[in-house]
């Protein structure tokens, strides 16, 4: 009965539109923050350490991290889709990692966890999204 | 790591337990769920790669 008030209260507090887009923002930035921000210890942390380790997998597989050309639609889409891991991509990129080998046996492999990393952020962002609203 | 068959089951395995967590909130019903999804993307993977072995014809 106490957690159930508590995650209203809770609720209520984050339904305001300022802090919802901290959530978001937060969600965004560091994978599981959102849920970590919002008492979801368990699955926050599970979303912290899973998600930026398969970045990181995608990174060592030779995998690519594609530029923002909007001239080439599909690079344009993997692009986005390497963005929704949030700090974690300008981390790679600061460290000059993500340039991908072509000639790499695992160079696709390598572009699909790096791909499905910020993709699975983004619904990860849509968890915390629904927590914060109360829907969950 | 070039086993394409280890890297598939690497990927399932995140996929899986990414998915279970989204969806159940009690940590047994995570791992339940996460297993069931691990073993069925990696047999679906292993008998789609048997019936594609035969192609192109």
């Amino acid at each position: 009965m106490s957690s159930k008030s508590t995650a209203a209260e809770r609720t209520r507090a984050a339904a305001e539109p300022g802090i919802l887009a901290l959530v978001i923002m937060l969600a965004w930035l560091v994978p599981g923050a959102g849920h970590l921000w919002q008492g979801r210890r368990q699955k926050g942390i599970v979303f912290l350490l899973a998600l930026p380790l398969m970045f990181a997998v995608g990174l060592m597989l030779s995998g690519r991290l594609f530029p923002l050309e909007l001239s080439e639609p599909l690079v344009f889409l993997g692009a986005i889709a390497d963005r929704g891991i949030g700090f974690p991509f300008f981390l790679a990129r600061f460290m000059d990692a993500g340039a991908g080998l072509v000639t790499a046996v695992s160079y696709e492999y390598g572009n699909t966890f790096l791909m499905t990393a910020g993709l699975l952020n983004l619904l990860v962002i849509l968890d915390a999204y629904d927590i914060a609203v109360g829907r969950k | 790591m070039t086993s394409h068959f280890w890297i598939m089951v690497l990927f399932a395995f995140f996929v899986s337990l990414v998915f279970a967590v989204l969806m159940r909130d009690d940590p047994r019903a995570q791992l339940k769920t996460a297993g069931m999804m691990l073993g069925a993307f990696v047999v679906a993977a292993y008998v789609l790669g048997w019936l594609m072995y035969p192609l192109p014809l």
